[in-house]
C-alpha cells in the first residue's frame, strides 16, 4: 500500500516529521517497506529564465545564454534548439548531479566559453523521454524556486506492508486513524478532507437506477446512483498527482475517481457506461460456463459459485473483483451508473482463487470493506463525479443490506497484563480503543467499529492496546525453570539420527541436503513416487522422492562435472511412501576410493564391499546387532532394477526386517543421472532398526575375562562356487557352539590349482577353552566337527 | 715378561679386529680348546703349590683381561653394525601420507543440534510431524479458513484431490501443524521445538521451494507475551553467543496468534558484512511469533480460559546464514562438496553448553 506524506496529511493533522511517522508506522504494526522521495535527486535543480541567447562564437549549434536562476545572470552554454530569450526552464547549478547519467555539473569552458551550469531536458532529469530540447515551463513559473517543490515532486512516497487482517488500512484514512491513536496527530473529519460541509447523499430527482441483488449471500448490498450528462475528461491535477506519485497511471476522471476513493478510503467502486447496458443491473450467480471479458483484456469463464453483476443480456462485472470491458467508461461516456456494493469476503476470496485473478478491489473486498460505509462511499463518489465531470445525479437505489456484524466483548483491562505481559492503566486503554473507533461502555463492554472485521475476541483487544502503547515496552519475563540441571529431552529417534549422522561424517562422508521432490523420470529409476504435486514449481521438482539416492546421484554428477576426484555424500531425510514418511540415510561413493599414490600405486575405485563396510559401520554406530545380520542378495522389492544384479544386496535382521540395501548401482541408473564410472551406494532404513533394549540404568555386566588364551585353527576348503562365504562361516561357527567363538574368511582363491566351478576358501576358527586347556583329542574332535559341518555345505578340506 | 708382552700383544690384536669373524678367530686362538691361554691354564695342574701360588693369579688375570677385551670389542662391533644397518634404512620422511577423507556435517543439521541443545536447557523437548500434511492441520486448525487471504500468502504445494474427497493433502507450508499435533497428543504444560523441512512455491536467492523452519510452542497457565520476549532473547543470546543481542518486536498478524509480533534482531556492519549484535547497522527480521490464538487452543480440545501460551517460527537456514555468513540459500541444497567442506562442520563439533553451541 503506497501513499505520499502529503496525502496522509489530508487525513492526519500532524506536526510529526517523516522519520517520526515512518518509525511510528512500523511500531504499531504497519511495516514500512520503503520511503522514496522522488524530488530528492532533483533538489539542486531550480526554475530559471533565459534572459538572452546569442550564437556561440566557435560553434554553430551552440548558444551562449544568460540565465537567471534567482541569483542574477549566469553565463551558460546550451545546445538545445529551443533555447531562446524569455524561455523559463529547469537549470542545474554547478555541483548538481544529473539523474540520467550521474554526471556532476561543474564550471567548465565549452569551446572556449565558460559555462556555469546546464539547462536540462526531461530525459536528463528522468521526467520523461523528451530530449529534443530543454524543458519549457509556463512563463509565470517562480524563478529561483527548487523545481521539485514547484512540480509537486517533493512529497515522499511511503510504502507500507498491510497484513491481511487490516482492510481498514488498505485506505489512507485507516492508516491516519491508527497514527492518530498512536499520538502522531489528529484525524481530520472526513467532510473536511473532502472539502464539504457534511458527507451526505447527493440525491437528485431523476429516477433511481434499476439495480437489485438476487444473490444476497455473495452480494448482500448493492447501492447505486446514476449521473447523466457527464464529461469524462482529465482528472484534476491534485488527483492525478497523487495517483501518479504512487505509480498509478491516470486514465480518465471517472476511472481515476474510483481508484482514488479505493486508495483514499479503502472503498472500491465501479462506474458503468449506462449507454452500453441493456436493462437494469442485477447481482446474481453466474451461470456455469458464462464468460466475461474483463478490463484487463482477458476473458474469464465463470461458474455458479461466482457472483457477477449483469444486465439483461450479459455479465458486466466479476463482482467485487474486476469490471467488464464492454461497459467500461470512455471519453464519449455521458451517462453513468456508480456502483457501491458489499461483497461477501469468502465469496470474493474463492472466486479470486479460482480465477487466479487479483485486483485492488479483490484485495479490499476479501479482507472485508466497512459494511456501514456504503451510503457515505456513494455520496463521496457522486460528489466527486458531479464536481469534476458535471452532470445531474439521480435518486439512490439501496438494494439489500450489508451485514454490520455488530458484536461486543466483555473485556477485562487486566488482560493486557495477564496475556500481553504489560500493565496499562484502564483509562489509557479506553482512550486507545476509542481513538481506534471502538465503543467502550462504563462496564467494559467493548464493540469494535464496523471497519474492523478482524477483531474477534478479547485477545484482539489486548493486541490493539499493546501495539499502540508499544510492544517494545513489554518487559521480558523468565519462564519458570525446573530446579537442578536441565533434564535430557532428546527422543530415541533423535539420538539415533544424531549418532549416525556424526558417525557418517567421522567416516569421511559429507552430509548433503537435497530436494524432497524429484522429476518423474528420476523417481521412476527408483520405482516411482507415491506422491505427485498438483502444482509443482517445475517439472524437475514434482514427485516426492521414493529414495534419497536420486538427489545424491544428481549432486554427485554436479560434483563430477566440477572436477571432483572422489565423491562421498550422504543425506539423512525422509522417503515419502504411500503409507508413511520413512526416516532414511543414504550415501553414494563415486570416483576414486583411493587416488594413485607412491605407496599403493594405481588409483582404486569404490566397490560393493566399500558400500557394505559403510553400511555395517553405520549400523554398528546406530547400535544395531551387526553380528546377527544376514546378507541377502538383490531382490525386486528392495534393490529392484536400480542396482547391479550381481553386486548388491540387503542386510537383514531375520528374513523380513531389512535394515539396509547396499552395493553397486546398475549402469543404467548411473547413466540416467549423467554419471560415469562405477558408483557404490547404501540406503539405510532408520525406522527398521530395533529399539535399544534395556533402558534400566547405566550399570554394565560384571567383567569376567576368560582365564585361558584362545586357540586358533586354520582350515582350507574347496567349495562349490555358488556356496556363499557366509554359509560356510556360519556352518563352521555352528559346529561347536561351546568352543568356537568366531570364524572368519582369511583367504579366497580361484584359478590355477583349483578345479573349475570351485573356489578355495580358508577360514580361521577361534576356540576359547573354559577352565582347562583343550587336550589334543578335544582339538581333533572339534576340527572334525568343523570339517563335517562344512561338508554339509559341499565343502571339502583341502589336502 | 714374555707372558705380559704376549698379553699386550693379544689385547692389541683384539682391539684392532675389524669384524666379528676376526674377533672370533682371536677368541678361539686364545681361549678355545687349544688356545694359548687355555694351554697356560692347563700348565697350572703340573705346578708345585708354591709355583701355582705365584703363577695362578697371573694366568687367570691374563685370561680375564683377554675375555673382557673380547666382550668389549664385540659390543663395539655390534653397535657399529646396527648403526650401519640403520643408516642404510634411511627413508625420505617428506613423502606424503594418505590422510583419510574428512567428512562434514551440513550447517542445517548443525544448527538444528545447536537449537536442541539450547532449548533443552530451557526445558523444551523436540517434536516432529509429517511433511505431507492435510489441510486441517496446516491451515484450518490454525485459524486459517479456506477463503482466508493468508492462504494466498503461503504459496502452497498441493497434491491432487484424494478419491474420497475427504482430506486435501499438501506439503506443509510451515512447522506450525506440529503445534496442533502436539497439543492433540499431550496434556499441558507443553514446551517443544519442532524443526524440519517446509515448502512454499517460491524461488530466488533468498527463497527456495524447500527450506527449514523451527517452531516453538509453550502452553501453560499464566504465560504472557513477556515470557515470549524473554525466551526469544535468551535463545538468540545463547545461539549467537553474544550478550549484546537487541530485539525489536513489531506488531504483526498471523491467524494463529493474537497478539502477534514479528521479531527483528539488530546488527552492526563489520567490513561490509552484517554481524548480529548491537543495532548500529539496522534490523533484520528473524522470526514471527505471538500468543497462541484462543481458537487454536480450542481446536486442540483445550480450554483457552485455562491454558494460554506462545508460539514462534524461525527459518533455520536463515539462522545458519546469519551466524556463519553464507549468502546464497540455494547453495544449501546443491550438495557441492567444496561448499560443504567450507561451511560444513566436523563430526566432533558436537554443540554442548559447556563447550559453546557454536563451532
Amino acid at each position: 500500500m503506497k501513499f505520499t506524506l502529503g496525502w496522509l496529511k489530508e487525513h492526519l493533522d500532524t506536526q510529526a516529521s517523516l522519520d517520526d511517522i515512518v518509525e511510528a508506522l512500523t511500531r504499531i504494526g504497519l511495516e514500512v517497506e520503503g520511503v522514496d522521495n522522488p524530488g530528492e535527486k532533483l533538489a539542486a535543480f531550480r526554475i530559471a529564465k533565459v534572459l538572452t541567447a546569442e550564437r556561440h562564437p566557435q560553434a554553430d549549434k551552440l548558444q551562449v545564454l544568460s540565465v537567471d536562476a534567482g541569483d542574477g545572470p549566469l553565463q551558460v552554454v546550451c545546445g538545445a534548439p529551443n533555447a531562446r530569450a524569455g524561455l523559463v526552464g529547469v537549470f542545474g547549478m554547478p555541483g548538481a548531479t544529473v539523474p540520467a547519467n550521474g554526471m556532476v555539473l561543474k564550471v567548465a569552458a565549452i569551446r572556449g566559453v565558460e559555462s556555469n551550469g546546464m539547462m536540462c531536458s526531461s530525459r536528463e532529469l528522468e521526467l520523461g523521454d523528451e530530449h529534443d530540447g530543454i524543458i519549457e515551463l509556463p512563463a509565470d513559473a517562480p524563478i529561483g524556486t527548487a523545481y521539485p517543490a514547484y512540480a509537486g515532486l517533493d512529497d515522499p512516497v511511503i510504502d507500507v506492508a498491510i497484513t491481511p487482517n487490516r482492510q481498514d488500512c488498505m485506505g489512507v484514512r485507516g492508516i491516519a486513524r491508527d497514527l492518530a491513536a498512536a499520538g502522531l496527530g489528529t484525524l481530520r473529519p472526513l467532510a473536511e478532507v473532502y472539502r464539504t460541509e457534511a458527507i451526505a447523499p447527493v440525491a437528485g430527482d431523476s429516477p433511481a437506477p434499476d439495480v437489485r441483488t438476487d444473490d444476497p449471500e455473495g452480494c448482500p448490498a448493492f447501492y447505486a446512483q446514476a449521473v447523466s450528462g457527464v464529461t469524462n475528461g482529465v482528472a484534476p491535477a491534485w488527483m492525478r498527482q497523487k495517483l501518479t506519485a504512487i505509480g498509478q497511471k491516470p486514465i480518465s476522471v471517472l476511472v481515476d475517481i474510483t481508484n482514488f476513493v479505493s486508495i483514499d478510503l479503502g472503498r472500491p467502486l465501479h462506474v458503468y457506461d449506462k449507454a452500453k447496458l441493456s436493462g437494469g443491473l442485477v447481482a446474481r450467480r453466474a451461470r456455469d460456463g458464462e464468460t466475461v471479458l474483463a478490463l484487463n483484456g482477458k476473458t474469464y469463464t465463470l461458474d455458479a459459485t461466482m457472483t457477477v453483476i449483469a444486465d439483461d443480456t450479459h455479465v458486466h462485472d466479476i463482482g467485487g473483483i474486476m469490471g467488464g470491458e464492454d461497459s467500461g467508461v470512455s471519453e464519449t461516456t455521458t451517462d453513468v451508473i456508480i456502483e457501491c456494493a458489499y461483497f461477501d469476503p469468502d465469496h470474493i476470496a474463492r472466486t479470486g482463487q479460482k480465477l487466479a485473478l487479483t485486483s485492488d478491489a479483490r484485495q479490499r473486498f476479501e479482507r472485508g470493506v466497512d459494511p456501514a460505509f456504503l451510503d457515505d462511499g456513494l455520496a463521496i463518489a457522486t460528489k466527486l463525479v458531479v464536481d469534476h465531470c458535471g452532470g445531474t445525479p439521480s435518486a439512490i437505489t439501496r438494494a439489500g443490506e450489508a451485514p454490520l456484524g455488530t458484536r461486543s466483548y466483555a473485556y477485562d483491562p487486566a488482560r493486557t497484563e495477564t496475556l500481553g505481559g504489560l500493565a496499562v492503566a484502564p483509562e489509557r486503554q479506553r482512550t486507545i480503543l476509542e481513538s481506534l473507533g471502538f465503543t467502550v461502555t462504563a462496564d467494559w463492554q467493548v464493540s469494535p467499529p464496523t471497519w474492523r472485521r478482524d477483531i474477534d475476541g478479547t485477545a484482539d483487544l489486548v493486541e490493539e492496546v499493546i501495539r499502540i502503547v508499544g510492544i517494545d515496552n513489554v518487559p521480558s519475563t523468565p519462564l519458570d525453570r525446573a530446579p537442578g540441571v536441565a533434564k535430557p529431552t532428546a527422543s530415541a529417534e533423535q539420538k539415533l539420527e544424531r549418532r549416525i549422522r556424526r558417525a557418517a561424517a567421522a567416516r569421511g562422508l559429507d552430509e548433503a541436503v537435497t530436494w524432497s521432490f524429484l522429476s518423474e523420470k528420476e523417481a521412476a529409476v527408483f520405482g516411482g513416487g507415491a506422491w505427485t504435486l498438483a502444482n509443482p514449481i517445475s517439472e524437475d521438482l514434482k514427485v516426492m522422492r521414493p529414495s534419497l539416492l536420486p538427489g545424491l546421484l544428481s549432486a554427485a554428477a554436479r560434483n563430477a562435472r566440477r572436477g571432483a576426484g572422489a565423491v562421498r555424500l550422504f543425506e539423512i531425510g525422509r522417503r515419502y511412501l504411500a503409507d508413511a514418511e520413512r526416516p532414511t540415510l543414504a550415501l553414494v561413493l563415486a570416483g576414486d576410493r583411493r587416488p594413485r599414490g607412491w605407496r599403493e600405486g594405481k588409483a582404486a575405485a569404490f566397490d560393493a564391499f566399500d558400500a557394505k563396510a559403510e553400511a555395517l559401520a553405520l549400523l554398528a554406530a546406530a547400535g544395531a546387532p551387526v553380528d546377527n545380520l544376514q546378507v541377502f542378495g538383490p531382490d525386486s522389492i528392495w534393490t529392484g532394477d536400480a542396482w547391479h544384479p550381481g553386486q548388491s544386496g540387503t542386510l537383514r535382521l531375520g528374513p523380513k526386517t531389512v535394515l539396509a540395501a547396499f552395493g553397486m548401482l546398475h549402469p543404467r541408473t548411473i547413466e540416467a543421472f549423467d554419471l560415469g564410472g562405477a558408483v557404490a551406494a547404501v540406503e539405510l532404513y532408520l525406522d527398521a532398526l530395533p529399539a535399544k533394549r534395556g533402558g534400566g540404568g547405566f550399570m554394565r555386566p560384571a567383567y569376567a575375562p576368560p582365564v585361558l588364551q584362545p586357540v586358533r585353527r586354520d582350515f582350507a576348503f574347496l567349495v562349490p562356487e555358488e556356496v556363499s562365504a557366509d554359509a560356510l562361516v556360519r556352518a563352521a561357527k555352528g559346529a561347536d557352539k561351546a568352543a568356537i567363538v568366531s570364524a572368519r574368511v582369511f583367504d579366497l582363491f580361484t584359478g590355477a590349482g583349483v578345479e573349475a566351478g570351485k573356489k578355495s576358501v580358508a577360514l580361521e576358527v577361534v576356540l576359547q577353552p573354559g577352565d582347562k586347556s583343550f587336550t589334543d583329542a578335544e582339538l581333533k574332535a572339534i576340527a572334525d566337527k568343523v570339517v563335517a559341518a562344512a561338508a554339509k555345505q559341499g565343502a571339502v578340506l583341502r589336502g | 715378561m714374555a707372558e705380559l708382552d704376549r698379553q699386550e700383544h693379544l689385547i692389541d690384536q683384539i682391539n684392532r679386529s675389524e669384524t666379528l669373524d676376526q674377533l672370533e678367530a682371536l677368541r678361539v686362538a686364545a681361549l678355545g680348546k687349544n688356545g694359548s691361554i687355555t694351554a697356560l691354564l692347563k700348565t697350572l695342574g703340573g705346578m708345585s703349590p708354591e709355583e701355582r701360588q705365584s703363577q695362578g693369579p697371573r694366568i687367570n688375570g691374563l685370561r680375564e683381561a683377554v675375555a673382557g677385551a673380547i666382550a668389549a670389542r664385540k659390543a663395539a662391533l655390534d653397535a657399529a653394525a646396527l648403526d650401519a644397518r640403520l643408516a642404510s634404512e634411511r627413508l625420505d620422511m617428506t613423502l606424503p601420507v594418505d590422510t583419510p577423507a574428512a567428512g562434514t556435517i551440513h550447517p542445517v543439521s548443525q544448527v538444528m543440534d545447536e537449537l536442541a541443545e539450547i532449548f533443552a536447557d530451557l526445558g523444551f523437548a523436540v517434536a516432529t510431524g509429517p511433511e505431507i500434511e492435510d489441510d486441517w492441520h496446516n491451515f484450518t486448525a490454525l485459524n486459517i479458513p479456506e477463503s482466508h487471504p493468508a492462504r494466498a500468502m503461503h504459496d502452497t504445494f498441493y497434491f491432487p484431490d484424494q478419491p474420497d474427497g475427504e482430506r486435501k493433502m499438501l506439503l506443509r507450508t510451515h512447522t506450525s501443524p506440529v503445534q496442533i499435533r502436539t497439543m492433540l497428543q499431550q496434556k499441558p504444560p507443553i514446551r517443544i521445538i519442532a524443526p524440519g523441512r517446509t515448502y512454499r512455491s517460491d524461488s530466488d536467492a533468498t527463497h527456495t521451494p524447500m527450506f527449514h523452519q523451527v517452531e516453538g510452542l509453550v502452553i501453560d497457565k499464566g504465560i504472557t507475551l513477556g515470557h515470549l520476549k524473554w525466551t526469544l532473547e535468551t535463545f538468540l543470546k545463547a545461539f549467537f553467543e553474544r550478550d549484546d543481542i537487541v530485539l525489536r518486536l513489531r506488531p504483526s498478524y498471523f491467524p494463529f496468534t493474537e497478539p502477534s509480533a514479528e521479531v527483528d534482531v539488530g546488527y552492526t556492519l563489520e567490513k561490509g558484512k552484517r554481524v548480529i549484535g548491537g543495532s548500529g547497522g539496522g534490523w533484520m527480521e528473524v522470526l514471527g511469533s505471538g500468543m497462541v490464538h484462543p481458537k487454536v487452543i480450542a481446536a486442540c480440545g483445550l480450554d483457552p480460559d485455562e491454558w494460554q501460551g506462545f508460539a514462534f517460527g524461525c527459518g533455520i537456514d536463515r539462522l545458519a546464514m546469519l551466524k556463519y555468513g553464507m549468502d546464497d540459500l540455494r547453495a544449501f541444497f546443491d550438495g557441492d562438496i567444496r561448499w560443504l567442506k567450507h561451511y560444513g562442520f566436523s563430526a566432533l563439533d558436537v554443540p554442548t553448553l559447556s563447550g559453546g553451541v557454536g563451532a
